[in-house]
């Protein structure tokens, strides 16, 4: 068993990513104040923890299912984290740690995985976990079972296990066996994937997990409430009772802050976080999200690499910022945000800086001397993103650009620009599992998902090559090669990683930034 | 009667109130329709949030744009859209009302219950079926409302002329062998006009908030141009750190709104 | 019987046609239920899977029908989003919207009506001005902007109820309901607004007629003249404009639901649409165009009553 433990460390390591020290800290510590009050200095790890008490966390989003392998939305699954497990779970670095499963063993040719479960680890209903239920979980979530409910989100990556069984080792401890097609070295990062009791017909309903949080009720437009699970194995949430409080939207949540009302809010903008004291702590993070003005690399006239070049030129990024976040969020050069610390390629972050001239000079040589006229589709949900929207157009203003905003709503944004590859460019943000081939694997000239029409025969080969590859360095390497070569192509105009501001009440501690989409409540207190 | 010169005093100073406040709007707007003191669109980082100066009487946005120009820009916008709005809602909602009130019937039955099926459409559904039809901006805007607004005007009209095609005026009229059209349009519309002018200023009203009621809801003009609307509704985000944003689209709608009220209920009462 | 036997059939004719309207504007606009319920990770094949087990690639009239056949059954089906069956979303959301109706139009006549009266008694009086002045001013503030500032004012400065803490009525019925006013004075005051404004205008034509001369000549006071003859004829205009108010708010006002996060008909009739969660959009539909309907056969029904002259068959 050692020798498991000893390669699930080496494992971890190489798939960790891990915090990237400086200003965007990932603790709940504000390295900058954003009003003074409050933010300065650990007042957030201050204070003696007391046990109990209930709160109140605003949302702006009504869940899209409960079932945790039926959700998509990154609202549903942040808040989600508390009630599900996987066999292995994120830390707050980005690490991958035991979770239902005690142990992890991947054989030398990387064809296998053996998890050994924990033992004496309950659902939320009572029952013990078994082998057969994370076989279930673990089917469902890869498309395994023989039954497929076409309701439930298939894990692409997943798509390489050939087949999971259940087992019992000598000791009589629960295996689960895992066996693959082809390697894939970040499988583990996938399979953080709900473990749920096996034919459980009602999650959709009253989802049963394992996690620190049991599920309590759930009434759409309103409110979910969760409570403090009194048999889990790991450390103890202090909470006893969470209510997660959906909102209309942001500008509703931000009366109801003002008023006392919620007691943690992790959608502030940042005009919102400046008028917010008093009562509450503004902790700031990253959104963990690739925000770009994304470029259709088929379309006229972005199929010319001097056009998409100089469009990078003509944006000016740090602008942005000012103008959207007041000079907060991470700017980013390529399809990574610096949440991946150790596979962020920094060199490529200021490969255009801003300049009109060169930018002009690309265009008249690519036959546009006098500019052009395009369109940005932005979905309508997203002001933040309509707002950077509105600050590119007047910047694209300077190199005769006239770009005209379409605001579409979002199912129409994911049929016509993200299926249908219907538009020349488009503002979103693109967020990621815990993989860093998951937020690179859409540019492979074959993905489904790659809406940007992007083709690059180099990409795909050293992609292949990454996710192959065992040793730690050659794989950092092949990534940060692989932003490069966006980065060059001008693959799109990739603007930042933005600030995220969580308002969280003064009687209040514990709030916990992760790279990822994730409220974890179990680390929040009420301080004495 | 004892409120008779109280009245006429009144009505000449609703009169003159209503036509200062819609001029001072009509002002903005011409003149918008050739200079602004700024670009309405350029931003700047450094101007964000200013508070009203004399560089910029009504202060900038959140986006450093001045509001001034944003305002004459916008207020030419939300008038065409309310007024061409109001235009066709009225045409149609009359025609439809008088068939119905004035016939009754099998027509009233069938049109009144069109009418049904068009006011229980939800309005946003039909924006977003419009805007796959003919695509985002102002045209789509006054499409949906123009259509939304028929509803309420022809049941209005439909009430009136129920009530007026049973008045002695309209039996003297058949009597003398006046044509059902003629009795329609040249007797009994007139005899609407006090209703029908309530009804157009409160139109004109909703048109100018279920603009902003579609910007709030995205689906209104599309940025980064403005309307009293969508001005009004960014602003809601600043009420308490900025709050002249609401101020200068705040006071236009206001001035709109009570200048053709003002006026209309002049005309409505010299009529009568 | 037979006027009610042709209302029922129009009530029926009309409901079908606003789902049919509704089918083929779902037809008609982008975006795909299925792949909205899948998001941007799903392949294409996952997305198709869903279609097909969804019934959405079966042909149009079959579609339609289908569905159809179901309502008349009164089963809308599941909620593609929330799975559960329509009828039980809707009906948890109707207790929200019809209390909310209930206190606003409750607000709107009970203020609306005096003032309209006392503004047609002494036109061109200091009240009628004052009142005027202040209610045309009202009518201009947007909904949603209204909403706002009640909370502002009533819920942040002066702490008479808490912003966005809704209570639900099964918890606390007089929380429920002490809440609930606040989001009804905001669908109120621009309705009194324009009720005022419609019922001044008919009693002041009303006035001008020979029949209120005939009756002031022979010796009624003023206020019995405005009481028992105006008044009654005046009302044809308002209640045609009431019934389309309370249709409307009935009907879910999503902005000021919005506002003050009541979780309404008119919420979760646009997350619906949002979501392209197809057969909570037709049942809300048809929800809207029975409220509607009913209304609309009630107006007509009183005035008759309120104007013997009228005869509508």
């Amino acid at each position: 068993m050692k020798k498991h433990g000893k390669l699930l460390l080496a494992l971890l390591l190489i798939l960790g990513i891990s915090v990237f020290a400086g200003g965007c800290g990932k603790d709940g510590n504000s390295s900058d104040g954003q009003d003074g009050d409050g933010t300065d200095g650990d007042t957030t790890v201050t204070g003696e923890a007391v046990m109990g008490g209930d709160i109140i966390v605003g949302i702006t989003q009504d869940f899209d299912s409960l079932d945790p392998h039926k959700a998509h939305a990154a609202g549903t699954q942040e808040v989600m984290f508390n009630i599900f497990e996987g066999v292995v779970k994120p830390d707050k670095d980005g690490n991958l740690v035991p979770a239902v499963a005690s142990d992890v063993a991947i054989s030398e040719d990387g064809m296998t995985y053996t998890f050994t479960l924990r033992e004496g680890v309950k659902f939320h209903n009572g029952a013990l976990v078994t082998a057969e239920d994370v076989v279930y979980s673990l089917k469902r979530s890869a498309g395994l079972l023989e039954t497929v409910d076409p309701e439930v989100i298939v894990t692409s990556a997943l798509s390489c296990i050939s087949d999971i069984t259940a087992s019992k080792d000598a000791s009589g401890k629960e295996i689960v066996t895992v066996s693959l097609s082809t390697v894939n070295t970040e499988l583990l990062g996938y399979l953080t994937s709900a473990i749920i009791p096996k034919d459980y017909e009602n999650q959709a309903n009253a989802p049963v997990g394992t996690g620190p949080f049991k599920f309590v009720s759930y009434t759409p437009l309103a409110s979910l409430v969760m409570e403090k699970n009194p048999d889990y194995y790991g450390t103890a949430p202090y909470l006893d009772k969470v209510t997660f409080k959906i909102s209309a939207d942001t500008n509703t949540a931000f009366l109801e802050l003002l008023a006392g009302n919620i007691d943690i809010f992790p959608y502030l903008t940042s005009e919102q976080a400046s008028q917010l004291s008093g009562n509450y702590n503004i902790e700031n993070g990253t959104a963990n999200l690739v925000q770009a003005l994304f470029l259709n690399n088929a379309e006229k006239p972005f199929d010319d690499i001097r056009v998409r070049q100089a469009m990078c030129y003509a944006v000016n990024r740090p602008e942005i910022l000012d103008m959207v976040a007041d000079g907060k969020g991470t700017l980013i050069g390529s399809n990574m945000f610096a949440g991946f610390a150790k596979y962020f390629n920094a060199d490529v972050v200021d490969m255009y800086p801003y300049n009109v001239a060169k930018a002009k000079e690309l265009l008249a040589d690519a036959g546009y001397p006098d500019g052009f006229e395009m369109s940005i589709t932005v979905p309508s949900n997203y002001q933040f993103h309509v707002d950077t929207a509105q600050v590119i157009v007047e910047q694209l203003k300077q190199v005769g650009i006239t770009a005209k905003i379409e605001l579409v709503e979002w199912p129409t944004w994911l049929e016509e620009t993200y299926r249908g590859r219907k538009y020349q460019t488009t503002i979103v943000g693109l967020d990621a599992n815990l993989a860093p081939s998951d937020v690179l694997k859409r540019y492979r000239s074959t993905a489904s998902s790659n809406f940007l029409s992007y083709v690059n025969e180099e990409f795909d080969e050293i992609f292949a090559l990454a996710i192959a590859e065992t040793d730690d360095a050659a794989k950092v390497k092949y990534y940060k090669q692989l932003q490069e070569i966006l980065a060059k192509d001008a693959a799109s105009v990739y603007i930042q990683d933005p600030a995220s501001y969580v308002a969280v009440s003064k009687k209040l501690s514990g709030y916990t930034f992760y790279p990822l989409y994730v409220q974890d409540m179990s680390k929040v207190y009420y301080v004495k | 009667m004892k409120q008779g010169r109280g009245q006429s005093n009144t009505k000449n100073w609703n009169m003159v109130i209503g036509i200062a406040l819609v001029s001072v709007v009509l002002l903005f707007v011409v003149v918008g329709l050739f200079w602004t003191p700024y670009e309405p669109t350029a931003m700047s980082a450094a101007l964000k949030n200013k508070p009203p100066s004399l560089l910029h009487p009504f202060g900038t946005d959140y986006m450093g744009r001045d509001i001034l120009s944003r305002v004459m820009d916008g207020a030419g916008r939300t008038f065409l859209i309310s007024i061409v709005t109001v235009a066709i809602g009225l045409t149609a909602g009359v025609l439809v009302g008088a068939f119905t009130g004035y016939y009754g019937g099998i027509v009233d039955e069938i049109l009144m219950r069109l009418n049904d099926t068009l006011t229980s459409f939800p309005s946003i559904l039909l924006a977003i079926v419009f805007v796959s039809l003919i695509g985002t901006g102002e045209y789509n805007i006054i499409a949906v409302l123009g259509v939304v607004f028929i509803p309420s005007f022809a049941r209005v009209v439909r009430s009136e002329y129920i009530v007026q095609k049973e008045l002695d005026y309209v039996r003297n009229a058949r009597l003398l062998g006046a044509g059902n059209l003629r009795i329609m349009f040249v007797h009994i519309l007139p005899n609407t006009r006090p209703i029908l002018l309530s009804t157009i200023t409160i139109g004109l009203n909703n048109a100018i908030l279920a603009e902003a009621g579609m910007s709030y809801l995205s689906l209104g003009v599309q940025p980064p141009n403005a309307s009293l609307g969508s001005m009004l509704s960014e602003a809601q985000t600043y009420l308490l750190s900025a709050p002249w944003f609401a101020l200068a689209p705040g006071l236009m709608i206001v001035f709109t709104v009570l200048g053709f009220s003002m006026i209309s209920e002049n005309i409505g009462k010299k009529n009568g | 019987m037979r006027y009610y036997i042709k209302k029922v059939i129009s009530l029926i004719m009309v409901l079908f046609l606003i789902m049919l309207l509704t089918f083929i504007a779902f037809q008609v606009i982008p975006g795909d239920s299925a792949l909205s319920r899948l998001g941007v990770d799903a392949e294409p094949e996952a997305v198709e899977a869903l279609r097909e087990s969804l019934g959405l690639n079966k042909s149009l009239p079959e579609r339609f029908f289908s569905f159809l056949s179901g309502a008349v059954r009164g089963d809308f089906g599941n909620s593609y989003q929330y799975g559960k069956p329509v009828g039980e979303l809707l009906s948890a959301r109707l207790s929200v919207t019809v209390w909310l109706a209930v206190l606003s139009i409750f607000m709107i006549i009970a203020v609306s009506v005096p003032l309209g009266l006392v503004c047609s008694r002494k036109e061109g009086g200091v009240a009628d001005r004052i009142i005027t002045m202040v209610t045309q001013t009202l009518m201009a503030v947007p909904a949603f902007f209204l909403g706002i500032v009640i909370t502002l004012i009533f819920g942040l400065v002066l702490e008479w109820f808490a912003p966005g803490a809704y209570i639900a009525p099964g918890e606390d019925f007089g929380g429920f309901l002490r809440y609930m006013i606040f989001p009804a004075v905001a669908i109120a005051v621009p309705k009194i607004a324009m009720t005022v404004k419609f019922l001044k205008t008919s009693v002041l034509r009303e006035l001008k007629l020979d029949y209120v001369r005939t009756a002031r000549s022979k010796g009624n006071s003023e206020r019995a003249v405005l009481w028992r003859h105006v008044l009654k004829n005046a009302l044809i205009p308002v209640i045609t404009f009431m019934g389309m108010v309370i249709a409307d708010v009935l009907a879910g006002s999503i902005v000021v639901e919005k506002v003050f996060n009541l979780p309404g008909i008119g919420r979760l009739l646009i997350t619906a649409i949002s979501n392209r969660d197809y057969p909570v959009v037709e049942a809300g539909v048809v929800y809207i165009g029975s409220v509607v309907l009913i209304v609309n056969f009630i107006v007509d029904l009183l005035y008759q009553k309120v104007d013997p002259r009228v005869r509508i068959k």
